[in-house]
C-alpha cells in the first residue's frame, strides 16, 4: 500500500511540497527570532527598560516569550492551521483579516502584470524569431534587455513623475479603490504598477518564446506543412507558437510566482495595498507577528503556483504525462 | 577572454563595465572632486556645469562623487555576494550531484525551502534582521542566490559523474575530492562563469532595491538606490538627480546582462555549432 503510493508521482510532488513548507516555517520562525530584542522592546521601544523585573514577566508570560523555543515553534504553527496568524496592534486588526484584504490585491496586480507581459513578450518574440539576425530580431534583443536591465523602482518613479507632472494623471494620489467597490478607478490605479512589472516579466517571456519557437520551427512536421500549403499566419499560430507553448507557459507560471512577492517595490512606489506592502510595514514598524505569517502566505502561494504550472504543464504537453 | 572579441554584446559589455570600473576606482582611490558626503547647502540644486559635472542635490552635494561612490558600493557589495554565493552553491552543488544520496536529499531540501521565497522578499526579511552595513547587506543578497548555483552546479555534475573518464578516476581510488576538483570542476567551469555574469545583474538589481526601500546600506553612505528614492520628489525641479543615479544603474546591469549573453555565446558548447 505504501509502496504504491510512494511510486505515485503527484502524491510524492505534494509531500515533498509540505516537507518544503515546514522548512519554509522553521526558517521564518528562526530569523525572525535571531533579530535582536522581542515583541515587548519592539512595542514599547526605550519605554521597556523602565518596566519592573514583575511587569516584564507578565509580559513575557502573555507573550508566551517564557516557553522553549520547541513549544513556541508548535504554539505558533498549531495557530496557524487554526487560521489566527496573530493581531496587528498598529492597525489593530488580526493578520488574517489584513492578508484576506492585501492578497487579492496582489493577486489581481500579478493576473494584469502576466496579461501585459503576454501581450508584449509573445508577439515580439515571435516577430524577433521569424527572422534571425535582422532588425526586428535586433528590437526584440533591444526590448528583452531593457527588460532586464531596468529596475522596477526607477521606471515606476519616472512613470509616475512623467505621468503626474505632465499630464495631471495620478490615480495613485487618492485612496485606494478596490475593484469591487469602484472598478473604473481600481483599473486606472493598477495600470502603471501593472505595466511596469509587465515590462520586467515580459523580457524573460520574450526570450523564451524567441528560443522555443526557434526550436520548434526546425522540427519536421513544420516544413510538411509549409509543404502541403498552410497559410503562413495559421502556420505560426496552430503549428509553430501551440508546440512553443510548453516553455513559455512554465516560464509565465515561474513569474507568476515571482510577483506575489516581488512586486514589494512597486506596490510601496504607488500606494497598492498588496501582501508586499504589507510585509514591508511589518518590517518598518517592526510587527514580527505581521511579517512572519505573511511571509508564510506567500511562501505558501509561491509553491502552490509552481505545482499548478507543473500539473498544467502535464496537461499541455502529452509528453510529459507518461 | 579571447573568445569573447567574438561576441559583439559581450564585447559592448566589457566596454561598458570597463568604464564603470574607472569611475568606481577613482572613488575607492579617493580621486572623486568632492567628498560625496559633504553637505554644502548654499550650492544646492545647481544644475550641471563644468565645476560640478551633473550637478548637486537637495544638501548640495556634488551628484557625480556621490554617483561614482554608489556605484562602487554597489559593485562591492555585488561582487562579495556573488563571491559567496557562487562559492557555496557550486560545493552544494558537487557534493550533493557527486555523492547523491544523503548529502543530496540534504542540499536539495535546503534548495527547496530557499526557493519558496520570491528573492526580493528574502533579500529583505533577511536585511530586516542583520545590523546593516554592506557586509550584511552582501551576505544577505548572498544567500538568496545561493540555491541558484547549486541547481545550476548540481545537473551538469550528475551527467559527468556518469562519464568514462570519472569513473575511471573512481576505479583507480583517487579520493572523492581530488576527483571533483582535478576532473568534475574543470568541466563546468563554463557553466559557472555565465551564471556568475547573470548574478551579478541580480545582485546589483537587488542591492539598489533594498537601498531604495531604505533596507540597504544605512545613510549616509551613498547608494544607487537611496538617491534614485531621494530624488523621486525632485525631479521636477532638479532632473539631474535622478538621471544621474538611474542611467548609471541600468548601465550597469546592461553591462552585466551583455556580458552574461556573449559569455553565454561563446562558452556555451550548445551555442557553438548554432554560430
Amino acid at each position: 500500500m505504501f509502496r504504491v503510493l510512494a511510486r505515485n508521482r503527484a502524491i510524492r510532488r505534494v509531500a515533498g511540497m509540505i516537507g518544503t513548507l515546514f522548512g519554509v516555517a522553521v526558517f521564518v520562525f528562526v530569523m525572525l527570532r535571531a533579530i535582536p530584542g522581542d515583541q515587548i522592546t519592539a512595542g514599547l521601544g526605550t519605554e521597556a527598560a523602565a518596566l519592573t523585573p514583575a511587569q516584564l514577566a507578565a509580559l513575557e508570560r502573555y507573550y508566551g516569550l517564557d516557553q522553549s523555543l520547541f513549544t513556541q515553534f508548535f504554539s505558533w504553527l498549531g495557530n496557524l492551521f487554526t487560521g489566527n496568524l496573530g493581531f496587528s496592534a498598529r492597525s489593530q486588526q488580526s493578520v488574517l483579516d489584513m492578508t484576506l484584504q492585501s492578497l487579492p490585491v496582489t493577486f489581481e496586480l500579478a493576473v494584469l502584470s502576466i496579461v501585459l507581459a503576454l501581450l508584449l513578450g509573445v508577439p515580439l518574440g515571435m516577430l524577433a524569431a521569424s527572422r534571425t539576425n535582422s532588425p526586428r530580431d535586433a528590437v526584440g534583443q533591444l526590448v528583452s534587455l531593457g527588460g532586464l536591465s531596468i529596475p522596477a523602482f526607477l521606471l515606476a518613479t519616472t512613470l509616475l513623475s512623467v505621468f503626474a507632472a505632465s499630464f495631471g494623471f495620478n490615480p495613485n494620489g487618492q485612496g485606494f479603490a478596490s475593484l469591487l467597490e469602484d472598478p473604473l478607478l481600481n483599473l486606472q490605479q493598477m495600470f502603471l504598477p501593472a505595466l511596469v512589472l509587465g515590462f520586467g516579466i515580459a523580457a524573460p517571456i520574450l526570450r523564451t518564446t524567441r528560443t522555443a519557437v526557434l526550436d520548434v520551427r526546425s522540427g519536421d512536421f513544420v516544413r510538411t506543412a509549409r509543404a502541403k500549403g498552410v497559410p503562413p499566419g495559421r502556420l505560426q499560430v496552430r503549428h509553430v507558437l501551440r508546440n512553443a507553448l510548453v516553455p513559455i507557459l512554465t516560464m509565465t507560471g515561474l513569474q507568476f510566482g515571482y510577483l506575489l512577492g516581488g512586486a514589494v517595490v512597486v506596490e510601496q512606489i504607488f500606494s497598492v495595498p498588496g501582501v508586499g506592502r504589507q510585509v514591508l510595514l511589518g518590517i518598518q514598524q517592526k510587527e514580527y507577528a505581521v511579517v512572519q505569517s505573511t511571509v508564510l502566505v506567500i511562501a505558501l502561494s509561491f509553491v502552490l503556483v509552481n505545482l499548478l504550472t507543473d500539473l498544467l504543464y502535464r496537461v499541455v504537453d502529452p509528453r510529459v504525462r507518461s | 577572454m579571447t573568445a569573447l572579441r567574438k561576441s559583439p554584446s559581450g564585447l559592448t559589455g566589457i566596454v561598458i563595465l570597463a568604464l564603470l570600473a574607472v569611475v568606481a576606482l577613482l572613488s575607492f582611490a579617493g580621486l572623486l572632486p568632492y567628498d560625496p558626503i559633504a553637505q554644502d547647502p548654499p550650492s544646492r540644486f545647481l544644475p550641471p556645469s563644468g565645476e560640478h559635472l551633473l550637478g548637486t542635490d537637495q544638501f548640495g552635494r556634488d551628484v557625480f562623487s556621490r554617483m561614482a561612490a554608489g556605484v562602487g558600493n554597489s559593485a562591492l557589495i555585488a561582487v562579495v555576494a556573488v563571491a559567496f554565493a557562487t562559492l557555496v552553491g557550486t560545493l552544494g552543488g558537487l557534493v550533493s550531484g557527486f555523492y547523491r544520496g544523503f548529502a543530496d536529499s540534504v542540499v536539495g531540501g535546503v534548495t527547496n525551502v530557499l526557493f519558496a521565497f520570491p528573492p526580493l522578499l528574502l533579500a529583505l526579511s533577511l536585511a530586516s534582521v542583520f545590523d546593516r552595513d554592506w557586509f550584511t547587506i552582501a551576505v544577505a543578497i548572498a544567500i538568496v542566490y545561493v540555491p541558484i548555483h547549486i541547481r545550476v552546479t548540481r545537473g551538469p555534475v550528475l551527467s559527468l559523474r556518469e562519464i568514462e573518464y570519472v569513473k575511471a578516476a573512481i576505479a583507480t581510488g583517487q579520493s572523492r575530492w581530488m576527483i571533483m576538483l582535478r576532473h568534475v570542476l574543470p568541466n563546468i567551469t563554463s557553466i559557472i562563469v555565465i551564471q556568475v555574469a547573470l548574478s551579478l545583474s541580480w545582485a546589483v538589481l537587488t542591492e539598489a532595491s533594498l537601498s531604495f526601500l531604505g533596507l540597504g546600506t544605512p545613510p549616509p553612505a551613498p547608494s544607487l538606490g537611496s538617491m534614485i528614492f531621494e530624488a523621486r520628489s525632485l525631479v521636477v525641479i532638479a532632473p539631474w538627480t535622478l538621471i544621474a543615479p538611474g542611467a548609471v544603474v541600468v548601465l550597469l546591469v546592461v553591462g552585466l546582462n551583455l556580458l552574461g549573453d556573449g559569455l553565454r555565446d561563446t562558452l556555451d558548447p550548445r551555442n557553438r555549432g548554432r554560430r
